[in-house]
């Protein structure tokens, strides 16, 4: 799917063993496949259907996600920071479209 | 086998009550199929969990809600008043700073949103919290 933007808040420093709080957005419809068009048509499902973070390779959370998430779907959730490095979201769309987003995070 | 006219009318009285199940909810055992099917049939206990949700959402295409569960290995939520219950589960990995995590949902109609753990040590634990909607959130 087109135009679809991640984002992500993650702070640029903590310090080894720190608990951090990660915020994730994209932007997406999230077309549950229970509207209909004006026409009285199901408008077929397309949805976000998993999300994962990872940092260094290391899984920090994964969602399955289903229609009842809401479009634009939001996540919050904390990670704990074992060493500088990398988180890196991915997002995985019905279509079979992967969104990706990382960011680094430093020791200091 | 004759169809009796008592037959008819028993017939007639099920098809009517099927008919007078709302459309577009989940039912009461699609609810209790999809716990079960997490929980691999075991017994959910309270207390060990808690999910805050807004008490009313006055649009129900966003409703905030966070659930917290320390030493739970898995999450998972159920809108009991949505076409399809599942919302959103969510697995904590190694790197986990807690057992929180938070996201917007759709509600479809005022209902209870039901959150079910399942703790690192095997056992289960649930949560209810009553969300009422002014309006839905599943289009239609």
């Amino acid at each position: 799917m087109e135009g679809v933007k991640p984002r992500v808040k993650v702070p640029k420093k903590a310090a080894v063993g720190d608990v951090i709080t990660i915020k994730t957005l994209i932007s997406h419809p999230m077309e549950s496949g229970q509207r209909k068009d004006k026409e009285g048509n199901t408008i077929p499902r397309q949805i976000i259907n998993s999300f994962t973070a990872t940092f260094n390779g290391q899984e920090v959370i994964s969602v399955i996600i289903d229609p009842s998430v809401s479009s634009n779907p939001y996540f919050e959730f904390e990670a704990t920071i074992p060493e500088a490095g990398e988180f890196r979201f991915e997002w995985v769309d019905d279509d079979g479209s992967v969104y990706e987003e990382t960011k680094s995070i430093a020791i200091g | 086998m004759t169809i009796t006219r008592r037959k008819t009318l028993l017939l007639g009285a099920g098809a009517a009550l099927a008919l007078s199940v709302p459309f577009g909810v989940a039912q009461a055992a699609t609810v209790d199929e999809a716990i079960a099917t997490f929980t691999g049939g075991a017994e959910a206990t309270e207390g060990g969990i808690s999910i805050s949700a807004p008490e009313i959402a006055e649009n129900g295409n966003t409703v905030p809600i966070s659930v917290t569960a320390e030493g739970a290995a898995s999450v998972m939520i159920l809108a009991t008043g949505n076409p399809n219950a599942e919302v959103a589960t969510f697995n904590f990995g190694p790197l986990a700073g807690s057992r929180t995590a938070s996201t917007r949902i759709r509600l479809a109609q005022t209902q209870e949103v039901v959150a079910v753990a399942k703790m690192e040590d095997g056992s289960f634990r649930r949560a209810n919290a009553t969300v009422k909607v002014t309006i839905g959130g599943c289009g239609g």
